[in-house]
């Protein structure tokens, strides 16, 4: 199977209403590991990865798969940060990515069950989407991600209104994820996911990438003084 | 007061053949055009939550204001269709059952319409950013909206039935109230009222109530409504 990656963004933006959001911005995505899309409220993590993704339309420059985007978006998936519900019952709200995709009701619920054992969903399989809690929520948002077998996966602060049981199982799904080759990029406001997860760490400021680098490389000694306050905890305007 | 109610439940158990033809009439016309405009104006509601055209608001408040259509002056639009000089008038229509399902399409399809617009226009605020992300086409998204939405929308179609179930005006002026042939109940309780048999107008008139119940309950028992634990 052809790679949609990598992603190039030249000159990248976008608006709404008038008003600049994210960009200009230059960054290219390639394959393998996490990259975690980090930096104060407002600064654009949530536009630039629905801006990647297709959510969001580059109002200037360009943003470029390496195939072409009918493609490029058949393999790729999203997770919101308040985990979108669709009015089933947790089977039928995982196999409905794959009923999309044209495969056969039975064989699209099979993948489903198995999808759940995987996830821990197992016992859920007949209850209500709507009526799950939220860790559970997210972890169907994910699998209903992932069962698909995108090659690029999108997260907007997955684990913002979860404990830290949920938060830990998630980022276990997500680590299996990569592993298992997925390339994912997902935004976070918490520091400590943030070292426990990136590879790479792209720092938004104020729309735009202020800083972007190897994770390690960026926690130990980051370049602007922004960064440099905002992985102490200070506050960043 | 008192008798006239006795003597209607006697005439309902009666098992009348007239009585149970007028039922059974009633009962078609209003189904077909239950199901007829449901089939238009179920997607025409979806269709139009999930598209966005030119002179979309102005289509959406019409379709609205079409909600209150007057009932005879739909009567009259379908009568001068279907009358031997009318443009549809060769299909010998009027004073036909099929001209009452008509008249009656014509009034429900737009409240059909308009209530699932709003239902699904909501659900669509929801759902939006999923079915984009998972790049649905059109016709998946309304049918996704339509069936998730389906508890709402059958309270939509059920308003519709409200509707067809009780209507006089058009159905008259179109199906004529013949006997053994287009007299349904609403037509048939103010024909007997009119001639003053007001025992038999309130048998039809609690019939007429017994049937929008039942079907009305009927519809919820299929479609699983109200249940603990569901949507």
């Amino acid at each position: 199977m052809v790679s949609i990656l990598p992603l190039k963004l030249t000159a990248a933006t976008a608006h709404m209403r008038g008003k600049r959001l994210v960009g200009p911005v230059d960054f290219t995505l390639g394959s393998g590991g996490m990259t975690l899309v980090i930096g104060p409220n407002g600064a654009g993590k949530t536009t630039l990865l629905r801006l990647m993704h297709g959510l969001q339309r580059c109002s200037g420059g360009a943003l470029i798969w390496a195939v072409p985007d009918v493609e490029a978006r058949q393999s790729q998936a999203f997770v919101f940060q308040a985990p979108i519900m669709m009015r089933r019952r947790v089977i039928d709200s995982l196999a409905y990515p794959l009923r999309l995709r044209g495969m056969a009701k039975r064989a699209a619920r099979g993948r489903a069950q198995e999808c759940a054992q995987r996830f821990g969903l197992e016992d859920l399989l007949s209850s209500w989407a709507p009526m799950l809690s939220g860790g559970e929520k997210q972890k169907l948002s994910l699998a209903r991600a992932l069962i698909v077998e995108p090659e690029v996966l999108f997260l907007d602060e997955p684990c913002a209104n979860l404990d830290g049981s949920a938060t830990r199982e998630i980022e276990a799904i997500l680590l299996a994820a990569k592993a298992a080759g997925t390339r994912i990029v997902m935004s976070t406001h918490d520091m400590g996911q943030a070292k426990r997860l990136a590879d790479d760490v792209i720092f938004m400021h104020k729309g735009l990438m202020h800083e972007t680098g190897v994770a390690a490389e960026f926690f130990a000694t980051p370049l602007t003084p922004e960064a440099r306050a905002f992985i102490k905890g200070d506050i960043v305007e | 007061m008192a008798q006239g109610f006795l003597d209607a439940w006697a005439l309902v158990f009666s098992f009348d053949v007239d009585l149970y033809e007028i039922i059974f009439l009633s009962l078609r016309v209003t189904i077909s055009a239950v199901i007829i405009a449901a089939l238009i104006g179920l997607p025409l509601g979806a269709w139009l939550a999930v598209n966005r055209f030119y002179l979309r608001r102005y289509v959406i408040a019409v379709l609205n204001a079409l909600m209150g259509l007057p009932p005879v002056v739909v009567g009259l639009f379908v009568y001068m269709l279907l009358s031997r000089s009318g443009p549809l008038g060769g299909f010998g229509l009027l004073f036909s059952p099929g001209a009452m399902i008509i008249a009656q399409v014509i009034i429900i399809t737009p409240l059909i319409a308009s209530l699932s617009h709003q239902t699904i226009r909501d659900l669509w605020a929801e759902y939006h950013d999923l079915l984009i992300s998972m790049n649905t086409t059109r016709a998946q998204r309304i049918m996704a909206l339509l069936w998730d939405g389906r508890r709402a929308l059958l309270t939509a179609t059920l308003a519709g039935l409200g509707r067809a179930i009780g209507e006089v005006g058009a159905i008259m002026i179109v199906g004529g109230n013949i006997e053994h042939s287009t007299r349904v109940l609403t037509t048939a309780i103010a024909l007997e009222t009119g001639k003053g048999n007001f025992a038999f107008a309130m048998g039809l008139g609690l019939v007429l109530i017994a049937l929008a119940i039942i079907i009305n309950l009927m519809i919820h028992m299929i479609g699983k409504t109200e249940r603990a634990g569901t949507w």
